[in-house]
């Protein structure tokens, strides 16, 4: 714990810090996945439990692996390859607001065997 | 003589192509290809015979040729199975025997069938079996002759259940199947234990009288006898089966069942005497290495032979009585063989069992045939509607005559020489089973003329319209057969067919033939006193006999006793364990696996909410769960 005082009044932004912003970022990603009723929220969380993922790779590949840049460009294809989820995403959700006439998550059960055939 | 291959080849086409066209062709036009075909074959076969007794015989004794022989299968170096055609005088003789007989069926059927249901399928099956019985007498190899063996089992089957929509010709045509097939089990085991220990299939080295390949077949006990005997009994339960030797004998008369025809073919002159076939194709080996088996063959051919001819003395149906005459003739054959030594004159059972079978396939295709004539024209099986027929069919009456004569084995008729030959080696081997071979000749002759004076004399019945002469197309076969019938006997058989290849002539013993012609001229007699015309002696001699007549009248009840065996030990013992192990166990698991199935997916469907949401609090706490256990234990 002393070496991270230090290093944070030293003026450097020790590693963890980015890390904890990171872990931050998920868990809210997480808990809006987990707790939003709207599709376009839900689409949002996962956004941002990408974007933690992203700051991962930056972090660990300028601290623990300086001279290599795989990190970096894996965090360039995650951004591209959410970027095309999103836009499917979206076009998956404006679908289902023709057909159902809102976005909220729970009345996307419409696949689901009816209750009423439990019981024969 | 590559040309053989055509006399196999022939049926086979003709059977495919009828097979195949079924309907589409005309019944005569069916017919009449499978009777041209027919006819090429008996000539190629009187060919084959012609140019093999003119050139094989070599230093005074015939060769075996084998203008054929190819690898069907190859398994290794040692295991492989050859199909191919030898030609020695036995196969030779049954060719012509085969092709002559099958020839005057198919003639004959043009008339008789004429009109059935299926007359095209009829020929098809004719010629597969035509193709099957002569693929089997030209084996070259035990396993060869095994695979015909089950050709002709089951076109046999296939022609017993031609009229399939009677369910007596279906139970029939399945009895034929089943017993020859649990008798042909034991042949299966019998090559198989022969051929594992000589390590051939081929009949030229099984007789090739080199004992080194038996070596440890002999030396080799089981149960008290070596391997070998074991093997050769076992292959002579097959021929049993397929030549209705007792007790597997049961099979034959029901077989009547099938076309009159198919009996004069299969049930009489052809497939029956397989079994025959069989020992003499294999007779070196029973006679040097296991004359033991041999002379058990000798006392189930006399058994069977004494028991076929009481039974045939008290049935009514005409084909039965046929039927029951022919297994009590086979049982003559197989005696022959049984007794027979090798080589010369020691050989003459060997011989005279091959010269009965010759002359028994014409005489009782001839007999069967005419006994189809008169089922023509009377349509009825049974005795008792018949009577007196003699003046209304006087060319079946005369045909049938010559066939009870030759049968009975009067001077000159071929019956007569081929009986004596076998009496003569069973008088030479022992006297006893000489002296119950004469009685059985006895019995025979009475029961073939209470046939014949049951059917053309006794009373005269009341027919609903008066029975008339069959057409041209049934006499002629009949006649040709009768003429083979008569003179048959005159051919010097023993030049031609001998155990050792070597030709030989038997003395006639004429004490021997005088007894045996006065003893069926004295069956002949009885039958006459008492058929002739209708009187009471009959049924005076069968009430005197009670016990005994009933016995007879039901066939010795053994097929009672198959029936109570297998429905008490197979069906009983055997089959509902087994059937209740399918239905509970096999079944049972099966359907409680579903069962447990559906009722677990009924309980746990509640957990398919279908709101993603949970699906993902799910996979959240799942996967911290694993994180859990990673990282901490």
């Amino acid at each position: 714990m002393g070496s991270i005082l230090e290093n944070f009044t030293s003026g450097i932004i020790p590693m963890e810090a980015y890390i904890f912003v990171s872990f931050i970022m998920f868990f809210s990603g997480i808990y809006g996945f987990l707790s939003r009723k709207s599709l376009l929220m839900v689409l949002i969380s996962i956004e941002l439990i990408l974007n933690s993922a992203d700051i991962n790779f930056a972090v660990f590949n300028r601290y623990l692996y300086p001279e290599h840049f795989e990190g970096f460009f894996f965090a360039m294809f995650t951004i591209a390859i959410s970027a095309c989820e999103t836009a499917v995403a979206i076009a998956i959700v404006i679908n289902i607001y023709r057909n159902l006439n809102n976005v909220e998550v729970d009345s996307l059960d419409e696949l689901k065997e009816p209750e009423a055939s439990d019981e024969k | 003589m590559q040309y053989t291959l055509l006399i196999l080849l022939l049926p086979l086409l003709s059977f495919v192509v009828l097979g195949l066209m079924d309907t589409k062709w005309k019944a005569r036009v069916a017919g009449s290809v499978g009777t041209l075909v027919l006819s090429v074959v008996a000539a190629l076969s009187y060919y084959t015979a012609w140019a093999y007794f003119s050139t094989a015989n070599v230093g005074g004794i015939y060769q075996k040729i084998v203008p054929l022989q190819t690898v069907w299968m190859q398994f290794s170096g040692q295991l492989h199975i050859d199909l191919g055609i030898l030609l020695d005088p036995i196969s030779v003789m049954m060719l012509v025997v085969i092709s002559t007989v099958s020839l005057m069926v198919h003639i004959y059927s043009l008339a008789y069938m004429k009109g059935e249901k299926g007359f095209e399928r009829y020929y098809a099956f004719l010629s597969l079996f035509t193709f099957s019985m002569l693929g089997l007498v030209v084996a070259t190899n035990i396993f060869q002759m095994y695979i015909f063996w089950e050709l002709v089992g089951v076109s046999s089957y296939l022609l017993i259940g031609f009229y399939y929509t009677k369910p007596e010709a279906v139970a029939a045509s399945k009895k034929a199947f089943i017993v020859t097939r649990f008798a042909d089990l034991g042949f299966l085991i019998g090559i198989l234990i022969l051929s594992f220990y000589t390590q051939t299939f081929d009949f030229g080295v099984l007789n090739s009288g080199n004992a080194g390949i038996f070596a440890s077949a002999s030396g080799v006990t089981f149960m008290g006898a070596s391997v070998l005997s074991w093997a050769m009994a076992l292959i002579f339960i097959g021929g049993a089966g397929k030549s209705a030797m007792f007790p597997l004998h049961i099979w034959l008369p029901d077989a009547m069942e099938g076309p009159t025809p198919v009996s004069a073919l299969i049930h009489a002159a052809t497939m029956v005497v397989a079994g025959v076939y069989l020992v003499a194709r294999l007779f070196p080996v029973y006679v040097t290495y296991t004359p033991d088996v041999l002379h058990g063959i000798a006392y189930v051919g006399a058994f069977t032979s004494l028991f076929a001819a009481v039974i045939a003395c008290t049935q009514t149906d005409i084909k039965r009585v046929l039927a029951f005459s022919t297994i009590s003739q086979i049982g003559y054959m197989m005696v022959g063989l049984g007794v027979s030594g090798y080589g010369g004159h020691e050989g003459t059972g060997y011989m005279a069992s091959m010269f009965h079978l010759f002359t028994h396939a014409m005489f009782k295709a001839l007999l069967f045939l005419g006994a189809g004539s008169v089922i023509h024209a009377v349509h009825s099986n049974e005795m008792q509607k018949m009577g007196g027929l003699r003046k209304y069919m006087p060319v079946t009456h005369l045909v049938f005559l010559i066939g009870c004569l030759a049968i009975a084995g009067i001077f000159p008729l071929s019956g007569f020489f081929s009986k004596d030959e076998i009496l003569a080696a069973t008088y030479m081997y022992s006297t006893g089973l000489g002296i119950g071979m004469s009685f059985i000749a006895g019995l025979t002759a009475f029961y073939m003329f209470r046939l014949y004076f049951n059917i053309f004399w006794g009373k005269e019945n009341s027919y609903e319209h008066s029975p008339h002469e069959s057409p041209l197309a049934m006499t002629i076969p009949l006649v040709v057969l009768a003429f083979f019938s008569f003179f048959g006997g005159l051919i010097p058989f023993g030049k031609f067919v001998t155990s050792d290849g070597a030709a030989y002539t038997g003395e006639t013993n004429y004490v021997l033939a005088i007894v045996s012609v006065l003893i069926g001229i004295t069956g002949i007699l009885l039958a006459a006193a008492m058929y002739r015309k209708k009187t009471m002696l009959p049924d005076r001699v069968s009430q005197s006999l009670g016990f005994i007549y009933q016995l007879a009248r039901n066939k010795f009840y053994v097929d009672e006793l198959y029936l109570f065996i297998t429905k008490n030990v197979f069906f009983k013992g055997m089959a509902s364990p087994v059937s209740w192990y399918d239905r509970h166990v096999v079944n049972g698991s099966v359907n409680g696996l579903a069962v447990v199935t559906q009722w677990v997916s009924v309980k746990i469907k509640g957990i398919q909410t279908g709101k993603v949401q949970q699906y993902a609090w799910v996979f959240l706490l799942g996967t911290l769960l694993m994180a859990f256990l990673i990282l901490f234990l």
